[in-house]
């Protein structure tokens, strides 16, 4: 099996998987519990949380550990919001191709009497900082803007969109969720005041993650109960997750310059591989975006069913498409970047792991060739196409 | 457990008279490709009999797999039990249809209608 479906969630670690186990095994306590086991338990928390900021430039009482990346994509920006709000603030800015935990969070904020400017992206799929910087507004508490996007990998110029939301004296959230632990991420240098990330996107385990909340950025918890994380998120910590997402992130960190070198080549030759189907496309910008990140339109034929003949082949991949998505629209991120709906139905995404190789990409690359022709072979799209009934989008 | 049964994934992998008919004397197509699904039957009918049948279909994997169950369950047939043909029975001899798939298996109903459709015209025309 070729597992190239990496944006979606990665394979635990050794590493990981052994940081975990004496926290299922042996230290059990409860980290709010006085005695031995429980404070064990408590000091491998503080531990963790020392390890995952210093991977990503932040003090460690900045670190607020949670379910996951949609919970800290809702916490930050409900927070973010709870401060506008206190000051009169209630517009805010985010982009045409978020990730749903941002963009719903933002949906209900504006059902609560929210503003919110949706910048549209490039073709390339980056956001244009001059376009920022016009749309905020004298009431502006928040910009919401992801670091990389999980579908075509583009990855946004955060430091100079943080530069610019310092200077205008507005909050910059950023999800992270799916650059942490691949490029380089640095909240101070980037100007970052609020940061969501996963633990299972680098090798960790599924169901944990972080909220980087710059020091005095006052956070509003969405779970009432105990006191845990300062009384900012209620329940019981998750602490093997937790000690497990630590030494996740800081094998990553530690093997991310080599790992990107290897990585972007072979997604380079998967590109370029991929390029020689006619009537394809490549979604997002070809260089800025993740090291392992390839996503394609192929014209005249449905993404799913790409998919289920790819997972015959023993290739694991994705699809932006409609009948993938469950909705009756293909995905927002593809008819952002100006993708129609006949072309956005087409896609494929692939992202590759730390362990791919170059036989693999070349397997792919044959695999997927042989798919997109056998599906155009009967396809009445392809056929009207070539017929030039109908004319060619790509 | 796999999104599809073994029935669908056969009738995916493996579609029944699929291509192109020359000569076929009834064409439907229904859907559009802006939802994502499009369906096109050739029917070549010979004395109310409907004696080959193809497809061409752009879309799901049970959107490939209805229109391939759907002609296996016409051809041969009389023209009057071919407009018979509903969606129900293309679901059930595919051994079903994820709920938001049933669509699918109506394309196919649909599909197949607007080609008896027109044979029926052309037929009236020639007349």
């Amino acid at each position: 099996m070729i597992y190239a479906d990496n944006a979606a969630t990665t394979k635990m670690s050794k590493t990981a998987i052994a940081a975990m186990l004496p926290y299922l095994e042996d230290v059990y306590g409860n980290p709010s519990s006085l005695y031995v086991t429980g404070q064990k338990a408590k000091e491998a928390l503080e531990n963790a949380r020392v390890a995952v900021a210093r991977c990503i430039g932040a003090e460690p009482r900045e670190i607020l550990f949670t379910s996951g990346g949609s919970e800290a994509d809702n916490q930050a920006i409900r927070s973010a919001a709870a401060i506008g709000k206190k000051a009169g603030k209630t517009h805010i800015i985010s982009d045409a191709i978020e990730h749903h935990a941002v963009l719903h969070t933002l949906k209900k904020l504006e059902a609560e009497g929210f503003a919110v400017t949706y910048l549209p992206v490039q073709e390339n799929g980056i956001v244009d900082p001059a376009a920022l910087e016009e749309a905020i507004r004298p009431d502006t508490c928040l910009v919401t803007i992801m670091t990389a996007n999980n579908e075509i990998g583009t990855v946004q110029p955060v430091r100079t969109l943080g530069e610019i939301c310092r200077r205008h004296g507005v909050l910059f959230h950023t999800d992270a969720v799916q650059a942490v632990g691949h490029i380089p991420v640095n909240v101070k240098d980037d100007n970052i005041d609020l940061l969501s990330a996963s633990a299972h996107k680098f090798h960790g385990p599924k169901g944990v993650g972080f909220l980087y909340a710059k020091r005095g950025v006052r956070l509003e918890n969405l779970i009432e109960g105990g006191a845990q994380e300062r009384g900012l998120r209620a329940g019981t910590e998750n602490v093997a997750g937790i000690v497990s997402m630590a030494a996740a992130l800081e094998e990553a960190v530690g093997n991310m310059a080599q790992n990107s070198v290897r990585l972007t080549h072979l997604r380079d030759r998967l590109i370029a591989g991929l390029s020689d189907i006619p009537h394809s496309v490549l979604n997002g910008d070809a260089a800025q975006r993740l090291p392992g990140n390839v996503n394609f339109c192929f014209e005249g034929i449905e993404g799913e069913s790409l998919l289920l003949l790819l997972d015959d082949k023993g290739i694991c991949a994705s699809s932006g498409s409609a009948c993938t998505s469950g909705s009756l629209d293909p995905s927002h991120v593809l008819l952002a970047i100006g993708r129609v709906h006949d072309v956005a139905h087409g896609s494929l995404r692939l992202t590759l792991g730390e362990d791919a190789t170059e036989a693999d990409v070349d397997t792919i690359i044959e695999a997927v060739k042989a798919v997109v022709a056998h599906l155009r072979s009967f396809s009445p799209v392809w056929r009207d196409l070539c017929a030039g009934k109908t004319a060619f989008i790509l | 457990m796999a999104l599809y049964s073994e029935k669908v994934m056969d009738h995916f992998r493996n579609p029944r008279n699929v291509g192109v008919l020359e000569d076929a004397n009834g064409i439907g197509t229904v859907g559009n490709a802006k939802c994502g699904d499009i369906m096109k039957i050739y029917l070549k009918i010979e004395d109310d009999i409907i004696v080959d049948v193809k497809f061409e279909t752009f879309g799901c994997g049970s959107a490939i797999a209805s229109s391939s169950m759907a002609t296996e369950l016409i051809k041969g047939k009389p023209v009057s039990d071919a407009l018979q043909l509903t969606n129900k029975a293309v679901t059930e001899a595919l051994d079903g249809l994820p709920a938001h798939k049933i669509h699918c298996s109506v394309l196919a109903e649909e599909a197949i209608r607007a080609a008896l459709e027109d044979y029926e015209k052309r037929k009236a025309a020639a007349q």
